[in-house]
């Protein structure tokens, strides 16, 4: 027996350990291309806002879209409800409700991770430090992510903490994307441009899989590639696919085990339906933008959903 | 004077109690004991074993410190302690059972009705209740403290919501943790099994007609509460739910908490939200943190409350000083353990004592807890003096005095080795259909020296307590 | 006299509740004044609970609503018989202490108001000063509707100089108290003379006297309660005797209708 408002809080813990571990990969894409080209940063800097869903609330307080006040902004502004340090005391504070459906191992490496990182971001962070700072962030979720896997029982306590992971995951990836959508139009875009290279590098540096786009594609970066990649490949593991198709899972685990079937894993399995069931040039057709709006739309339906149909509230 | 310390008393030597352990750390390299003590804060930070301290806004979670030399009391000690606690107990469940009914006591003459007329701790929503068994405190917390080799007294009774006892268990672990060796040289009565008897507890008072395994949660005021640690660690031990307000309400005659299949009924609530928060549609209706109706519930004997609502009235300090002739009127015995001469600010003759004396009186709210708001009086400055007296002087009856008692000291380990520092002993009670008493409880100490306030609130910190099998 | 009651109370809303609960005191009890006969409560669109006594005896009942009714009503009817005792309701029973009843209420707290009105009832024998202080209030509180509410106390009534039965129990009960007598407020029903139909359900209040025991004032009307009055639930003041007490969760707009008869 769980409580609606412990697999609520379960829910929000891993969405928000997810969310610190995106903001650190999002600065760390954003920096990249900032210390690699010579002309202005600023512009990449906005899309990296934009992918965090904070640009207005950054212009309300910052005037320069500048390395320093972006990463201030998305690490360690605690007005910022979604930077890595309020993003971490948020997981930590439902980890801390939830306490008696954790793991000793799991609860400490949370704990820990927030003790650390409330340190690390206690004072403004010197450029010169920032990577040894986005590592730090990237190590405590890892830490969290590895006693989370090492030592949980697999039961509805893991499926609702992992359904708070991928839906966190797959709305992150989606707006990367869709922020960037533009670059991976066939119409704009011609091969061996450097102009779109660095622009398709970051996109997948921000979510990790610079390295093993080659390992699937042997090949030049091109855009048909990135997006059929990100959206549709099913073991790449920040996917869109990848996140539905562990969505759908855990919702199918759940509804055995209460022996009945939820609207919410409807959702979830007509969603992964529709993207195995697509291929990247049927998306271009209809529209890399509007394809992206929809599914970021029936993601959060499905957050919604599966609040209803376990009296989150 | 010289307090007594019950390790090595002046003049008499080390006590028997302690020698076993002596010999022990006689042989140890006090930088290894210096790294032990290092290792407990680390463990406990890590664990998260922390309290929030209410007015600080940085660093609002707080270990309370832990020292590592263990506070000994001997198998026969312990015996004695028993069974004036045991009587204890009984008269404090007599005498709210009786409060709630005929209120002999009142007409017998021997405690003024004023005090439990005037007093906030009585709920007349509770009038005419019988819970089960007849327990009304289930959980009691009683401070004792020692005097000298064969003098205990009763400081004060915790009949609502004692707090402490994840401290308890919590030391015996770091302490088995840091010291294996020692608990094989030496036969300590364990403690670990308090949330066991603590659910076996619960389970025996559930309503009547409720058969079968009673479904027990612990409700707690939310996260943010000081005490939470404790809530979920002892909901976590005994393997029920750790719920709060939000989560509960009235459905089909009971209350029930909202799980992720549907609402599930609860029949005995081990419930850390103080009375007037339970019930907004009975007590305080802007509380968030209870569950509405759940006084209906209760009266229609559909629910256990443990404590029970109202149990206030038996461990407020003014009633304490009746303590003595409580327990005779219940027991027909005299108290085995005693209560410290206490006088009542209300009465005329007390006050006019008590404010000639400040200088040598411990004076206390009647309704305080936590060491706040009292007056320490050999250790107050003359200003700190004159201002009581004005509070005194407007409030009598919001004042209990008492002496200054020297409390018995254990030594601490300090940056400079071994130290004396004043300490008290909290056990933990147990109530349903007998009485159940952990051989240990929680030893607070005064970390600084010659400091007789041990509240963790105010700068105390703890020891592990252990009770000998010998 | 055979008194036939029949009280309705009609909740709606202007949406679904999240949830919400009632207390009914709804049932009266037999007694010295009166013998419930046949007694009923119908209730729809919510749902009972539990049902228990309270700590002044009286009959209480919790219902919950959930989700989608837009209207519950709550239907209370039966008849009593009821005999003139010249307002005397009898010895004191029950767990309730009677010192309680000489403890205010924050209903019932005094101010300088009541505290004079107390004062300038004259000495003599119990009954005389406690008629004299109810036809104080009499004088002193009009009865008129609509200026007071249910958290109107027993001093801001008496300065206001207007109010309801409810208004002049909990002023007549303030100044019982200070002068030394326990008091009680009594919710019920009245039959007025000359209609079925009542305005609302009625209260009083009762005082104690030695030897007497619990006696009846109707400030209101300036008289002690005869064979027209039903009593149903007794209390310190109104909050603890109100016949229904509800909380609610959620947005919505409450609307009460109430229909009450009280026929011979």
């Amino acid at each position: 027996m769980l409580l609606g408002r412990t697999a609520n809080g379960l829910y929000w813990m891993n969405r928000y350990i997810e969310r610190t571990e995106n903001m650190a990969r999002l600065i760390d894409a954003g920096l990249r291309i900032a210390l690699t080209r010579s002309q202005d940063a600023s512009e990449e800097w906005n899309s990296v806002l934009l992918s965090a869903g904070a640009a207005s609330a950054f212009a309300a307080k910052h005037s320069d879209h500048t390395a320093e006040n972006v990463a201030d902004f998305l690490l360690r502004d605690m007005s910022n409800p979604s930077s890595a340090v309020a993003a971490i005391e948020t997981a930590r504070n439902n980890a801390r409700m939830v306490r008696t459906a954790l793991t000793r191992e799991t609860w400490e490496s949370i704990n820990e991770a927030w003790m650390s990182l409330k340190r690390v971001l206690a004072s403004p962070i010197d450029q010169r430090e920032l990577p040894g700072v986005l590592d730090a962030i990237k190590r405590e979720t890892a830490l969290i992510r590895g006693s989370f896997y090492g030592t949980m029982l697999r039961n509805e306590i893991f499926d609702f903490a992992q359904l708070g992971t991928y839906v966190e995951r797959a709305d992150n990836t989606a707006r990367i994307l869709d922020v960037k959508y533009y670059v991976l139009l066939p119409s704009i875009s011609w091969v061996g441009s450097s102009l779109d290279n660095y622009q398709w590098e970051s996109i997948l540096r921000s979510v990790a899989a610079h390295r093993s786009y080659r390992w699937v594609y042997e090949a030049e970066y091109k855009p048909t590639n990135i997006a059929e990649y990100l959206i549709l490949n099913a073991r790449m593991p920040r996917s869109l696919s990848f996140s539905y198709r562990f969505l759908a899972e855990h919702l199918k685990f759940l509804g055995e085990d209460y022996g009945a079937r939820h609207p919410a894993q409807e959702i979830a399995e007509r969603t992964y339906a529709r993207l195995r069931g697509t291929e990247i040039k049927d998306i271009f057709e209809t529209g890399l933008h509007e394809f992206l709006a929809d599914f970021i739309k029936d993601n959060n339906r499905l957050g919604d959903q599966v609040a209803q149909d376990f009296g989150f509230y | 004077m010289v307090a007594f310390d019950e390790m090595l008393p002046a003049e008499a030597g080390l006590r028997r109690p302690y020698e076993a352990y002596d010999g022990w750390l006689k042989n140890q390299d006090p930088a290894r004991l210096t790294e032990k003590m290092r290792d407990a804060e680390r463990v406990f930070r890590k664990t998260g074993i922390t309290f929030a301290v209410y007015g600080e806004q940085e660093a609002s979670e707080r270990l309370i410190p832990f020292d590592i030399v263990p506070r000994i009391i001997s198998g026969n000690e312990w015996r004695r302690l028993t069974q004036g606690i045991e009587q204890r107990v009984q008269a404090l469940n007599a005498f709210l059972d009786d409060i709630y009914h005929r209120q002999e006591i009142l007409r017998a003459g021997r405690v003024p009705r004023e005090l439990i007329a005037a007093n906030e701790a009585f709920l007349p929503e509770m009038i005419g209740v019988r819970p089960p068994a007849g327990v009304y405190t289930h959980i009691i917390g009683v401070d004792i403290v020692r005097i000298a080799e064969n003098e205990f007294y009763v400081l004060e009774d915790n009949a609502r919501t004692p707090s402490g006892v994840s401290y308890m268990l919590e030391n015996r672990e770091t302490m088995l943790q840091l010291f294996p060796e020692l608990f094989q040289r030496i036969k300590v009565h364990p403690v670990e099994n308090y949330p066991q008897l603590l659910r076996q507890s619960l389970a025996a008072v559930r309503p009547n007609g409720v058969s079968g395994a009673p479904t027990i949660a612990v409700l707690t005021p939310g996260s943010f509460n000081s005490a939470y640690f404790e809530h979920a660690f002892l909901a976590d031990q005994m393997g029920v739910q750790l719920v709060e307000g939000q989560d509960l309400r009235v459905a089909d005659g009971h209350v029930a908490m909202r799980t992720t299949e549907g609402y599930k009924r609860i029949d005995v609530l081990y419930r850390r939200v103080d009375d007037a928060y339970l019930d907004p549609l009975t007590f305080r209706p802007d509380s968030s943190l209870g569950v509405p109706g759940i006084m209906d519930v209760y009266r229609a004997g559909n629910i256990t409350i443990a404590n029970a609502p109202g149990t206030g009235i038996a461990d407020d300090k003014a009633i304490y000083s009746y303590m003595p002739e409580i327990i005779e009127f219940y027991t027909g015995r005299k108290p085995i353990l005693g209560n410290i001469p206490t006088w009542r600010c209300s009465e005329p003759d007390s006050l006019k004592y008590v404010q000639e004396h400040l200088g040598e009186l411990v004076v206390k709210e009647v309704h305080g807890s936590g060491g706040y708001g009292m007056l320490v009086g050999p250790a107050a400055s003359k200003k700190e003096r004159e201002e009581f007296s004005k509070k005194l002087a407007a409030r009598p009856s919001n004042y209990i005095a008492q002496p200054t008692l020297s409390l018995s000291t254990c030594p601490i380990l300090t940056e400079k080795g071994l130290a004396p520092r004043h300490v008290d002993l909290r056990p933990f009670v147990l109530v349903s259909d007998r009485i159940r008493i952990v051989p240990g409880g929680l030893t607070r100490v005064a970390l600084k020296e010659g400091s007789l306030v041990v509240n963790s609130s105010q700068g105390g910190g703890t020891k592990d307590t252990w009770v000998l099998d010998d | 006299m055979r008194l036939k009651v029949s009280h309705r109370t009609e909740y709606s809303y202007d949406e679904p509740i999240r949830y919400g609960l009632q207390r009914l005191r709804l049932w009266p009890a037999s007694g010295p004044a009166q013998t419930m006969l046949t007694w009923a409560l119908h209730i729809e669109g919510a749902r009972e609970e539990v049902r228990f006594l309270d700590q002044f005896g009286n009959d209480t009942r919790l219902l919950s609503i959930d989700g989608e009714p837009h209207t519950i009503s709550v239907v209370a009817e039966g008849e009593v018989e009821t005999n003139d005792t010249a307002g005397v309701s009898g010895p004191h029973r029950g767990f309730a202490p009677l010192w309680l009843f000489e403890h205010q209420t924050p209903l019932t707290a005094p101010g300088t108001a009541i505290r004079e009105l107390a004062a300038s009832v004259g000495n003599g024998r119990d009954l005389d000063r406690l008629h004299g202080l109810m036809a104080l209030i009499q004088q002193r509180i009009a009865y008129v509707t609509g200026t007071t509410d249910s958290r109107t106390t027993a001093e801001e009534a008496l300065v206001k100089g207007t109010g309801v039965c409810q208004d002049h129990s909990h002023a007549f009960a303030a100044s019982a108290r200070l002068l030394g007598f326990p008091a009680r407020y009594v919710s019920g029903y009245l039959m007025m003379n000359d209609t079925v139909e009542q305005v609302a359900s009625h209260a009083w209040a009762e005082a104690y006297v030695s030897d007497l025991g619990w006696v009846g004032f109707d400030a209101a009307n300036g008289m002690s309660p005869d064979e027209r009055y039903v009593r149903v639930a007794v209390g310190r003041d109104y909050r603890e005797a109100m016949p229904i007490a509800g909380i609610l969760i959620g947005q919505a707009q409450e609307r009460l209708a109430v229909h009450i008869t009280v026929e011979q």
